[in-house]
């Protein structure tokens, strides 16, 4: 980092003080660290967030049962929650914590996978349109604002609904739907920076134009990025519930939160628990991430910086 | 200004037919045909005759060459004609003209919540900043805005429909209503909005609480509003005179950008409520393939965004007069 460099370059001049004081903790990452570890909240949605990643890796062995084993349906449908049951059973009598186990692979590795082609997607468009900028940049962003102008879950909708999607599909439409505002950050970014010294010393150097962008531009412009990619893990994650709870996202038997809250609203009058618990996971997986967008924002905003 | 929507709107046509095209043939390339889906309905009753489903193709003009039916498609829409629902066999345009008041009591009402509680609890965190409300509101808002509002209809069906007998679970009106007095289909018509419209409105107003809470403060800490303060002038002349009106701006912003909610945001809520709006008559025809319904509602939500983008820019206008419209396309 820039300012980094400078202070250890100053205080390195012969005839200064020997740089004694320098206290550890300089580098803007390491103030960011601290500042987002100082964060109580977002610290605890960190770790909720790795424990439900980890659980859903994990889930084969953590399941107690085979989430489509139906066994018997006239003894064990719609048993309330116990000690054997975490979440109750459902119409088939399935185990629905096993269940939500299974649902979770499904739903958080849609939310990320889905974010990473966005955020790919975005960060090469925008870093591309910025640094070329002229006319290059006017067509590219005149394309960004059709794509804008397309109703975002309507579109989705439409595709995922018309394409009768799989999984693979489904993360591909929901990426590629949502990467315009990455694009615009970071092209935004790029703008700011390719004037800036470092750049400009690059290319007196000689520095071909794809490494000023890989090693110095795109670096230095995805900190923002990080804070709007971790907030859109959690749309998505709602995106895709929600269009599985429509019966067009994920379709069962394969389990995913949004459509074992819809079976759920289908028993609701009598087992409760079927639509409860996979709900429950999802607004404390959203949540989380937006707290943990909160504080990423917290820690890395430049201007609180001090 | 004049010029400037003219300008705007001449510049969305290129827009819309770009979408209307990209639309178009994302719909017809799509595996599954209408015709096929309306068959295999029909045959699980009876066989059906392959000229029959022949005839139907040539009536719904389904067998031409796709150029032709779009180029057709298109001529018909610069004319204003949505075509023919192949599922309800009536003119889509008399279809969603149905649906619309629907869906608006929802949406318009919902908006209403957002906006009254949203702002007025954002204004109160703000300025009661730190303190035990401004925590509450803060915190609140942030669960409310996270949890999936389908879920949330889930639950408050079961708590106040099941559970609690207080209210519908569904529909639009009770099966007595043609009994009521017009007093009394007014209360029951309300009586039916009051989930759907609240849970739409709550994820609103808690988006709008913590953007109101954060512009509001982000304001007050401007030097105008410290020279305000240094005048001597009284906390609530300063707050709503000089601090909101400034805050208020990029709010104004948001609900600009509505529009295209107003019809297409209560796709989930409108399918846990049977409640015949736009949106279920728009997943209703993704489902059956009924092309004419499908590329109309996607037209519709697409001039919604573009005018929603316009008209939030005009506002932007009005109530920031710093902000010039022509300039501001520029950066």
């Amino acid at each position: 980092m820039p300012e980094d460099k400078l202070e250890t370059a100053f205080l390195q001049q012969p005839g200064m003080l020997p740089p004694l004081a320098i206290p550890e903790s300089t580098s803007p990452f390491r103030i960011a660290r601290r500042r987002f570890a100082a964060n109580r909240l977002a610290v605890i949605a960190l770790g909720l967030i790795l424990m439900l990643y980890l659980a859903a890796l994990l889930a084969p062995w953590l399941a107690p049962y085979d989430p489509s084993e139906i066994g018997d349906v006239m003894q064990t449908r719609y048993l309330p929650p116990s000690s054997a049951h975490p979440f109750g059973t459902d119409e088939f009598g399935r185990d629905l914590f096993s269940r939500a186990l299974y649902g979770a692979r499904v739903s958080l590795s849609i939310g990320l996978l889905a974010m990473l082609v966005a955020v790919s997607v975005g960060t090469i468009y925008g870093a591309i349109a910025g640094y070329a900028g002229g006319a290059v940049d006017n067509i590219l962003m005149r394309l960004v604002d059709v794509v804008i102008a397309f109703p975002n879950f309507f579109l989705i909708l439409l595709l995922v609904g018309i394409f009768e999607a799989n999984i693979m599909l489904l993360i591909l439409i929901l990426g590629l739907t949502s990467w315009t505002h990455t694009a615009r950050l970071i092209r935004g970014e790029i703008l700011s920076l390719k004037g800036r010294e470092f750049v400009v010393a690059a290319r007196a150097l000689g520095v071909r134009h794809r490494l000023i962008l890989i090693r110095h531009l795109i670096p230095n412009a995805l900190a923002p990025v990080l804070v709007s990619a971790t907030l859109m893990i959690g749309g998505l994650i709602g995106a895709e519930a929600g269009l599985s709870f429509l019966g067009i996202g994920v379709r069962p038997p394969t389990p995913s939160w949004g459509n074992m809250v819809s079976a759920g609203q289908d028993a609701l009058l009598v087992a409760w628990w079927v639509a409860f618990f996979p709900g429950c996971l999802l607004a404390v997986t959203i949540l989380s991430f937006n707290l943990l967008a909160d504080g990423l924002l917290d820690a890395l905003n430049p201007k609180s910086l001090t | 200004m004049r010029g400037y929507i003219l300008k705007r709107l001449l510049q969305a046509i290129p827009l819309l037919i770009g979408i209307a095209t990209i639309t178009f043939f994302i719909v017809h390339l799509a595996p599954g045909d209408p015709m096929d889906m309306y068959v295999e309905r029909l045959q699980e009753r009876r066989d059906v005759d392959p000229r029959v489903i022949e005839a139907l193709r040539q009536k719904y003009g389904l067998d031409q060459p796709l150029p032709v039916q779009y180029l057709k498609w298109i001529g018909n829409l610069t004319r204003g004609d949505l075509g023919e629902s192949f599922r309800y066999r009536r003119p889509v345009a008399s279809l969603i003209a149905e649906r619309i008041p629907y869906t608006l009591q929802l949406t318009v009402l919902a908006l209403l919540l957002d906006a009254l509680f949203g702002i007025a609890l954002g204004i109160y965190s703000a300025v009661k900043r730190y303190s035990t409300s401004d925590k509450v509101i803060t915190v609140g808002s942030l669960v409310l805005y996270s949890i999936p509002g389908f879920w949330l209809a889930v639950m408050l069906v079961l708590v106040f429909s099941v559970n609690l007998g207080w209210l519908p679970t569904s529909q639009t009106r009770s099966l007595d209503y043609e009994t009521l007095s017009a007093a009394g289909k007014f209360l029951d018509r309300l009586w039916h909005l009051v989930l759907p419209v609240f849970v739409l409105g709550v994820a609103g107003a808690a988006g709008t609480a913590r953007y109101m809470r954060n512009q509001l403060l982000e304001v007050l800490g401007k030097e105008y509003v410290v020279a305000a303060r240094a005048r001597g002038l009284p906390e609530r002349s300063v707050i709503l005179k000089h601090a909101l009106r400034n805050a208020l701006i990029p709010i104004v912003t948001i609900y600009g950008m509505a529009l295209p909610f107003l019809l297409g945001g209560a796709v989930l809520i409108e399918r846990i409520f049977a409640w015949p709006g736009m949106g279920s008559l728009a997943v209703d025809a993704i489902g059956a393939r009924d092309y004419p319904i499908i590329l109309a509602t996607s037209m519709i939500a697409a001039v919604l965004v573009v005018l929603g983008n316009l008209m939030a820019d005009i506002t932007y206008s009005f109530v920031d007069p710093r902000v010039a419209l022509d300039a501001g396309r520029q950066a």
